[in-house]
């Protein structure tokens, strides 16, 4: 830029005329010691609400996949089977069981994750077992391109279509207006490699999970007389 | 191996980190005049996406675990560094390399496809091979996207151009439409 | 020196218009252009570098006695990398949802040349007072810029502004708006919108400068 060049030579008046090396690595030593405990101090005041947010919206969403529970609870696969976990610092991966009024089981919420159109995708979906169908998909994150892949989460016609969708042999996507048979979804115009990737992730949480559930007494139920009134 | 093939090409030609990201949009701009400028830049930006893939890795499996809210400083510091010194061990081993490629480098470095790359490779959670392969896609994808500008600038600095047009703007347009040529691409992957 | 309100005033307002960092300067388009599909998040990127700007400048500006010239760039960027981790978090626990959809881009406010770009130009040379002011001006000519493309991008792709419906279902919102091209298409048309105002105004003080001698 060209103003004031005339300033210049006050500003060099401060200047010291040949620093030290030793004067250089302090100065640089110092601005990054600052910079650590300015940052430190910010990551650890913001970090509480950030994880309670990130919580509040995963409990909303598993109520919005599993329609009609009144609970829920953290469960992970350990040794073979589903416990109640409410710690989150265990390596496991969870699901969540949902559960009706009188305590019986209604279906998991199983969070999955897999590459999208430009970045990954996550989502949750729910699961009824009685049934073997999925009951509802939410988006948790995605960067997919904003006016066309965003319509995963947007096009409420495309997230409707997996509310009691059969997941045998698999779901598949199929081209707009063409879904005939009760796995297939139709897939959003202009946004078909996004419409396969929820497809896909959800194909995969099902691979990763059914097994799992499959096993003969894994049921949780209840553990609890009371139901706590927060999640983790 | 297809998974790596897939993120070779859509870092390459669907997520072209200038034309739909607007990462490098200052060198895209400046440098993009005359096409051997725009091809040694390109390259040495490829150059140094790799070493920066290189770097993200290692913090991010070594130190970054442990402090996740440095990860903005020790990349921009660490990629800067390493870079600076890569400069020097090439001035003194091939002077020849270093005039084709050595004066872009500390430009590239401030560059935010730099970050942009170490940013994204991190959010998706890219193991070794992935990253090298995801620079490497788009290194290659910024050469391209600067030499296919750098030709249609050549051209139209011949065409009658109203005054006013001439310049940013119509430079910006040219890379709207190049842009618009690039989605393109993304239907040859859609084959439902 | 002799007007010191009037030229903090100067540093400001020029920031605005007549050195407009993007329309003007074509300065620091990377993370400007890939967020500028709404409006609100034209405002929250804007908001995020005029932040970063302003309290980058008025850090340079009380040190620079401190800073050895040989690692002032260092520094700088030290500082500006800080500012933008704070911020990083702070609209992450304050605004989620537009957080969300700025994602990779605000770490990106680091490499913006425009940041830079002022501490070494003016910042580092020039009392704490005046620093401030350049760096408002540039930082709220930069978000009105950003303001500017977002909504144009999101009246003509969405039909919306800041989310409010605009044309009614009979709209059929232009989706190559809020897709890249149409980040370079609208930046673009506004530069040339820019310059052609340029050049009328200054037109005009020649036809005016032209009249005066006239009738003298």
């Amino acid at each position: 830029m060209s103003q004031d060049p005339d300033l210049t030579p006050a500003a060099s008046d401060t200047r010291p005329a040949e620093p030290t090396s030793l004067r250089l690595v302090t100065a640089l030593s110092l601005a990054g010691l600052l910079s650590g405990i300015i940052i430190v101090s910010v990551y650890e005041a913001t970090l509480p609400t950030i994880t309670a947010y990130q919580a509040r919206m995963l409990r909303e969403a598993v109520f919005e996949v599993l329609p009609g529970i009144e609970r829920i609870q953290r469960l992970v696969y350990r040794d073979g089977i589903l416990v109640a976990e409410d710690a989150e610092d265990t390596d496991d991966e969870a699901i969540f069981g949902g559960y009706g009024g009188s305590g019986e089981l209604v279906g998991y919420a199983i969070p999955s994750a897999g590459p999208g159109f430009q970045d990954t995708i996550r989502l949750l979906y729910g699961y009824l077992p009685s049934q073997r169908q999925v009951s509802g998909m939410e988006i948790l994150e995605s960067r997919e391109t904003p006016g066309l892949g965003d319509k995963i989460y947007k096009d409420q016609s495309f997230v409707d279509a997996f509310r009691g969708l059969a997941i045998d042999p698999e779901i598949r996507a199929v081209k707009k207006g063409t879904a005939s048979a009760v796995n297939e979804v139709d897939a959003i115009t202009g946004a078909t490699i996004s419409s396969k990737a929820v497809v896909r992730i959800i194909n995969e949480g099902n691979q990763r999970w059914l097994a799992r559930l499959a096993v003969p007494g894994d049921q949780p139920t209840e553990e609890r007389p009371e139901p706590p009134a927060t999640g983790g | 191996m297809n998974e790596l093939f897939w993120i070779f090409i859509s870092a390459l030609l669907i997520n072209n980190f200038v034309l739909a990201y607007f990462l490098g949009l200052c060198p895209f701009l400046g440098v993009s005049g005359r096409l051997e400028t725009a091809l040694r830049l390109g390259l040495a930006t490829l150059f140094v996406m790799l070493i920066t893939a290189l770097c993200a890795w290692l913090l991010n499996t070594y130190v970054l675990i442990h402090a996740p809210y440095l990860r903005l400083i020790s990349f921009i510091v660490v990629i800067a560094s390493t870079v600076q010194f890569i400069e020097m061990v090439i001035r003194k081993v091939s002077p020849g390399l270093f005039r084709a490629l050595g004066i872009f480098l500390p430009l590239i470095t401030t560059n935010c496809a730099i970050l942009g790359l170490a940013i994204f490779a991190t959010n998706r959670g890219y193991g070794l091979a992935e990253g090298l392969m995801y620079a490497l896609g788009a290194g290659l994808g910024f050469t391209l996207a600067l030499v296919l500008m750098a030709g249609l600038r050549e051209e139209s600095e011949l065409a009658p151009v109203p005054r006013l047009l001439r310049g940013t703007a119509l430079n910006l347009i040219i890379a709207g439409i190049l842009s618009m040529a690039f989605m393109g691409f993304a239907g040859l992957f859609s084959t439902v | 020196m002799s007007k010191p309100r009037a030229d903090a005033y100067q540093e400001f307002i020029k920031g605005l218009w007549r050195e407009n960092p993007v329309f003007a300067q074509v300065l620091g388009m990377c993370p400007m252009l890939a967020v500028t599909n709404s409006a609100v998040n034209a405002l929250a990127m804007g908001g995020a570098t005029f932040f970063v700007l302003v309290a980058s400048s008025l850090l340079v500006a009380t040190l620079k006695r401190w800073i050895p010239r040989q690692v002032r760039i260092s520094t700088y960027v030290i500082i500006i990398a800080t500012f933008v981790t704070v911020t990083d978090y702070t609209l992450q626990a304050l605004i989620p949802e537009i957080h969300k959809e700025l994602g990779a881009f605000i770490p990106l406010i680091v490499a913006n040349c425009l940041i830079l770009g002022r501490q070494e130009s003016f910042a580092s040379r020039q009392p704490v007072r005046l620093a401030l002011m350049d760096a408002a001006g540039m930082g709220a000519g930069f978000l009105f810029a950003l303001l500017a493309l977002g909504s144009v991008r999101e009246v003509l792709g969405e039909g919306a502004w800041f989310g409010i419906d605009l044309f009614g279902p009979g709209f059929e919102p232009w989706v190559i708006m809020i897709l890249p091209p149409g980040g370079f298409l609208t930046l673009g048309l506004l530069l040339l919108l820019f310059s052609w105002i340029a050049e009328r105004r200054q037109r005009l003080a020649e036809r005016l400068a032209e009249l005066e001698t006239q009738t003298r």
